[in-house]
């Protein structure tokens, strides 16, 4: 069964309206879903995942899991935030596919940056966001919600 | 006098160390720079994998070295968090068998709380009350250390850490990993003064950090600059990047100094390295009359001794009780 894939493009003028694009995504979002980013350096991944933590009841920073991967945070649900930047290239994602176990986790929800380098353990998302930079605070973000 | 094993395995290094008092009788890092060279950075996997290779020799490498074994330990150590969960759990479940086998107690440790108490260490031991400075690829934090067993955040990252922002610039301009010492290399021969980059100052004073708009910044800069003149202008940028990090910590600290009521100052983490950093917070602590303690290269990075540290200062854990002891990723 195909799966119906919808997009919607916003664009944002800055950081807020980002984070509120965000927490209107993290609305729909059920424990196990898992949300890939896509979007090359200070593009606003971990600005839109702030938002949706945010709305998601996670209320201490949010930052950057580039250094150690991973994070989880404890809100209405549990959200991982993952970073796979560096394990791109490296082919290691594919030779386990395990390897992101203790943060796709069926009772959280999940945030991937870079998904690319776990493509096979990311099979189903249940959103993709793209974010570009469009000068100075502006951003062209689109999220593709992907159906059943 | 309490001799402690301690054991970290939160990133990327596998650590032991053997302490007594506030001196290390060891203290072994079995570093992986080599191993992460390839990917340009640190990966789970492979270092969960190297730490369940590589923690039994560098437990044994650090009782030997501190000229004891097991049933000559008091205690225990490990840090139980924040880090990457597989990677700590090698560490945790490692310190919990090697306790529970010689019925020892054992000590969870903070590792944030370990890069803190590497300023109670010899030589120069800095005693509380003082402000800490920690800066990492992992983590940015003002500290204001009041007493050996605990510290409270006054300011953090909201955002990027300086030394993962020092990572990124790296990447930007096409230096090596990691990025701190690449970026440093590269600004000698620059002008610090012919990229201005903006450096976050809240309004109300606060303390915390933030640095993604500094990489944006850059970001804009090169694709302003494409890849020919980028490769011009790199020691320009990789000056003027640098000197935007280093102010704004330098900016913060010196905000924290306002507030007033200090007299020593520790600068830890892997990013006190930076020879920029040590300089101006040198000044700054001249300055203000305040004494600095710039924490010794060996023990600013990730290591166990800084672990072996604040265990001397936290609460044992008497056997069986740890038994259900598990790591946390915050």
């Amino acid at each position: 069964m195909a799966a119906e894939t919808e997009s919607e493009r916003i664009r944002s003028g800055g950081p807020e309206r980002t984070e509120a694009a965000a927490a209107a995504l993290a609305a729909e979002l059920r424990p196990g879903d898992v949300v890939l980013l896509r979007g090359g350096l200070g593009t606003g991944k971990t600005t839109f995942v702030r938002g949706a933590a945010r709305a998601l009841g996670v209320t201490e920073p949010v930052t950057s899991p580039t250094f150690t991967i991973g994070r989880r945070y404890e809100g209405d649900v549990a959200i991982s935030h993952l970073d796979l930047h560096r394990l791109a290239g490296s082919g290691l994602a594919a030779e386990d596919p395990g390897m992101l176990d203790d943060y796709l986790t069926a009772d959280a929800v999940a945030f991937v940056e870079w998904p690319e380098a776990a493509a096979a353990a990311l099979v189903a998302p249940a959103a993709t966001v793209t974010l570009a930079h469009a000068g100075g605070d502006a951003r062209e973000i689109t999220i593709e919600r992907h159906g059943p | 006098m309490r001799r402690i094993l301690a054991i970290e395995t939160s990133c990327d290094d596998t650590c032991a160390a053997v302490l007594e008092g506030p001196r290390a009788r060891s203290n072994v890092v079995s570093s992986q720079a080599r191993l992460h060279a390839r990917y340009g950075g640190i990966v789970p996997e492979v270092a969960s994998r190297r730490h369940l290779e590589l923690i039994n020799p560098v437990i044994d490498a650090a009782l030997e070295g501190g000229g004891t074994d097991l049933d000559r330990v008091d205690a225990v150590a490990v840090t139980v968090k924040p880090g990457l969960i597989g990677a700590l759990l090698v560490g945790v479940s490692t310190a919990k068998s090697l306790a529970a086998a010689t019925g020892k107690p054992l000590i969870p440790v903070d590792h944030l709380h370990g890069h803190v108490a590497a300023a109670f260490l010899e030589p120069e031991p800095l005693a509380p009350p003082f402000l800490a400075l920690i800066v990492s690829g992992g983590h940015t934090l003002l500290a204001e250390v009041r007493a050996h067993g605990s510290f409270a955040v006054a300011g953090q990252t909201l955002d990027d850490a300086a030394g993962e922002a020092l990572d990124k610039a790296a990447r930007l301009l096409g230096l090596g990993f990691p990025g701190g010492p690449a970026i440093q290399r590269e600004a000698a021969a620059g002008n610090p003064e012919s990229f201005p980059m903006p450096v976050a100052m809240s309004r109300g004073g606060g303390l915390d950090f933030s640095f993604s708009g500094l990489k944006t910044a850059l970001v804009y800069a090169v694709g302003d600059l494409g890849p020919e003149r980028t490769l011009e202008r790199r020691a320009d940028l990789a000056a003027s990047f640098q000197e935007a990090v280093v102010g704004q910590l330098v900016a913060k600290l010196r905000r924290a100094l306002d507030r007033g009521g200090w007299e020593a100052v520790a600068l830890g983490g892997g990013v006190a390295a930076n020879a920029l950093l040590r300089e101006r917070a040198t000044a700054l602590c001249a300055e203000r009359g305040v004494r600095l303690k710039l924490v010794p290269p060996e023990l600013c990075t990730d290591n166990a001794a800084m672990i072996g540290s604040a265990a001397r200062h936290a609460e044992p854990i008497a056997y069986p009780g740890y038994l259900a002891l598990d790591a946390a990723a915050r």
